[in-house]
C-alpha cells in the first residue's frame, strides 16, 4: 500500500514478503540481511540451532562440523602479512590437505576462513559478490572497513542461529592497511595482528615473541610462515601447506606455498 | 485495500505527463541557484517575501543533508520535507555501514533513485521538486548537482532551478569563466549578481564559511551594484568621447 509504505509501516504477511524483499534487492543500499529478509529460503517453523544441536549428541548420526584450522594475519611497516595452513578436518577424518582458506575478494582485498568451511566459503563469497556490486555502483573499490562492516552485518543478522565463521578481512585502501577480524557471533575488530582456529594460541605465541613494526619483508614472511609451521606441528587439526601472501600498496601478492612438514624439518635444529 | 492503478502512465506520442506538470510546478517555486567553485560551493535562494506576520527565520530553503552535503530546492515544500528527512537517514546509514560519510555523488543518486520509483508505483505521484544538491566529497572535491521530478541527476558547474531559471542560466552561461572560479570571492560574486538579475532580497550559504549573514550579503550586493555603476560610467565616458 502506497499509504503504508511511504509512512513507515510495515503490515506483517506473507504475501507482503515478496514484494519487500524486491524492493530490497533494487534498492541501492540493501544491506540488510537476517531472518526478515533472507538470503536463502527457509521452510516455516525451522529452527537452526535446535536442528544443529541434535547432529552433534555422541549418540545417533553426528555430523561434525570442521572447526580445525590455525589462520594468522599481521600488519608491520610494508603492509599486512596474511598466512594459513590447509588442513580440512571432519572430526578425526581429514578431508583434504590442500584447503584454500583464503578467498581472494578482488586485487586489493583477502578474506581468511576458519570455523566451518561451508559457512566460511558460502558468506564471503556473498561478500565478494556485494563488494563488485558496491563497486560497479560507486565507481571505486570498497573500503576494508566497509567490506569487514557487511560480513559482520550478515553474521549478526543470523546469530543464534549456528553459524561458526571466524575471518579476517585484510586489505589496502584510501586509509592505508587495513585489518580486521570478523566472526559469527558478529564481533568486528580492527587491529595489528589476528589469529583465528584451534592452532591460534601456538601461533600468537610465535608471532608476539618476533613482532617488530619495522620487519624487513623477508623477516615478515618467515614469521608469519614459522607461525603457522609451529601451530600446524602442535595442534593436531591444522596441517599441510603454508599459503602466505603479502597485501601490498598496489595489491596483493601470494608469496609461496610451502609444505610445514618441509619447514618443520628446516627449523628443526632448535627444537626438541 | 490496495491502490493498484497508476497516476503516471504513458501517453500515445511517449510522454509522462505527470511527470511534466511535476516540472510545471518545480517553475512556479521560487530561484535557487549553484555555483561550484575551484574550493567553494556556492547555493543561494531568492528569499520569498514572508507575510507580515510570519517569522521568516523559520522559512529554511536552503537544509543540510549531513556535514558535508547541503541541499536546496524549488517546488512544493511539502514534498521537499520527505525528501530532505530521508536523505538524512540515508547520509547516517551510510556512515554506519560503510564508516564514510556520503559522496554527492551518492546521495544524489539515492534522491534521484526515491523520486523515479514515485513516476513507477500504483497509487503514487512523482514528487514536484527540482533539487540543488551541493557538498565536498570526503576527498576534498567539491560538487553540485541538480535532480529533477523525472529522477534524473547531472552534475553541473553553476546551475538554477525555479522562477526564472531560464534568465538565470543564461545570465550563467554567459559570465561563468574558469579562471574566476579559482578565487572564492568571485564565485561569490557571480551567484549573487545571478540572482540580482532575477530578485533583490537574497539569502546566501557558501560552504566553507558558512552561512553569509544578511548584512555580509548586503555588502556584497552594494559593492557589486557599485561596480555595475562605474561600469555604467565607463561606458558613458567612451560614448560621449568617441561621438
Amino acid at each position: 500500500m502506497a499509504l503504508a509504505e511511504v509512512s513507515g509501516y510495515s503490515s506483517v504477511s506473507g504475501f507482503g514478503l515478496f514484494s519487500r524483499q524486491a524492493h530490497f534487492v533494487d534498492g541501492p543500499n540493501h544491506y540488510s540481511f537476517g531472518v526478515k529478509s533472507q538470503e536463502f529460503a527457509v521452510p516455516v517453523g525451522v529452527d537452526p540451532s535446535t536442528f544443529l544441536q541434535s547432529c552433534s549428541c555422541e549418540d545417533g548420526i553426528s555430523i561434525d562440523m570442521n572447526h580445525g584450522t590455525t589462520t594468522l594475519a599481521f600488519k608491520f611497516r610494508h603492509g599486512v602479512i596474511v598466512a594459513v595452513d590447509s588442513r580440512a578436518s571432519a572430526g578425526n577424518y581429514i578431508d583434504t590437505k590442500e584447503a584454500n582458506k583464503v578467498i581472494e575478494i578482488n586485487p586489493y582485498l583477502l578474506g581468511t576462513m576458519s570455523g566451518s568451511a561451508a559457512d566460511c566459503q558460502y558468506w564471503e563469497r556473498l561478500l565478494a559478490k556485494e563488494c563488485r556490486l558496491y563497486q560497479l555502483r560507486n565507481g571505486q573499490r570498497i573500503s576494508v572497513s566497509a567490506a569487514s562492516k557487511l560480513l559482520s552485518n550478515m553474521m549478526i543478522g543470523y546469530r543464534g542461529m549456528g553459524l561458526s565463521m571466524g575471518s579476517m578481512i585484510c586489505g589496502w585502501d584510501k586509509k592505508g592497511p587495513g585489518l580486521y577480524y570478523v566472526d559469527s557471533e558478529g564481533t568486528r575488530l580492527s587491529g595489528w595482528m589476528f589469529s583465528t582456529g584451534c592452532g591460534n594460541s601456538y601461533a600468537y605465541g610465535v608471532v608476539d615473541a618476533g613482532y617488530r613494526e619495522d620487519l624487513t619483508v623477508e623477516e615478515a614472511y618467515e614469521l608469519g610462515r614459522r607461525g603457522i609451521a609451529h601451530a600446524t606441528h602442535r595442534d593436531a587439526y591444522s596441517g599441510g601447506v603454508v599459503n602466505l601472501y603479502h597485501m601490498q600498496e598496489d595489491g596483493w601478492i601470494k608469496v609461496c606455498k610451502e609444505d610445514v612438514s618441509e619447514l618443520i624439518h628446516r627449523y628443526r635444529k632448535g627444537m626438541f | 485495500m490496495s491502490y493498484d492503478r497508476a497516476i503516471t502512465v504513458f501517453s500515445p506520442d511517449g510522454h509522462l505527463f505527470q511527470v511534466e506538470y511535476a516540472q510545471e510546478a518545480v517553475k512556479k517555486g521560487s530561484t535557487a541557484v549553484g555555483v561550484r567553485g575551484k574550493n567553494i560551493v556556492i547555493l543561494g535562494v531568492e528569499k520569498k517575501s514572508a507575510a507580515m506576520l510570519q517569522d521568516d527565520r523559520t522559512v529554511r530553503k536552503i537544509c543540510a543533508l549531513d556535514d558535508n552535503v547541503f541541499m536546496a530546492f524549488a517546488g512544493l515544500t511539502a514534498d521537499a520535507r520527505i525528501i530532505i528527512n530521508r536523505a538524512r537517514v540515508e547520509c547516517q546509514s551510510h556512515r554506519l555501514t560503510v564508516e564514510d560519510p556520503v559522496t554527492i555523488e551518492y546521495i544524489t543518486r539515492y534522491i534521484s533513485s526515491m523520486k523515479q520509483r514515485y513516476t513507477q508505483s500504483n497509487g503514487r505521484r512523482p514528487f514536484g521538486i527540482s533539487a540543488l544538491i551541493v557538498g565536498f566529497d570526503f576527498d576534498g572535491t567539491p560538487n553540485l548537482y541538480q535532480t529533477d521530478p523525472s529522477g534524473t541527476y547531472h552534475a553541473w558547474k553553476a546551475n538554477a532551478i525555479g522562477r526564472s531559471a531560464k534568465t538565470v542560466r543564461e545570465f550563467l552561461e554567459k559570465n561563468y569563466k574558469e579562471e574566476d572560479m579559482e578565487s572564492d570571492e568571485l564565485a561569490i560574486k557571480l551567484a549573487v549578481r545571478a540572482l540580482l538579475e532575477v530578485y533583490i532580497h537574497t539569502q546566501y550559504q557558501p560552504l566553507t564559511s558558512g552561512i553569509l549573514e544578511p548584512a555580509e550579503v548586503e555588502n556584497i550586493v552594494a559593492a557589486i551594484e557599485k561596480e555595475k555603476e562605474e561600469a555604467d560610467k565607463k561606458k558613458k565616458a567612451t560614448a560621449s568621447a568617441s561621438t
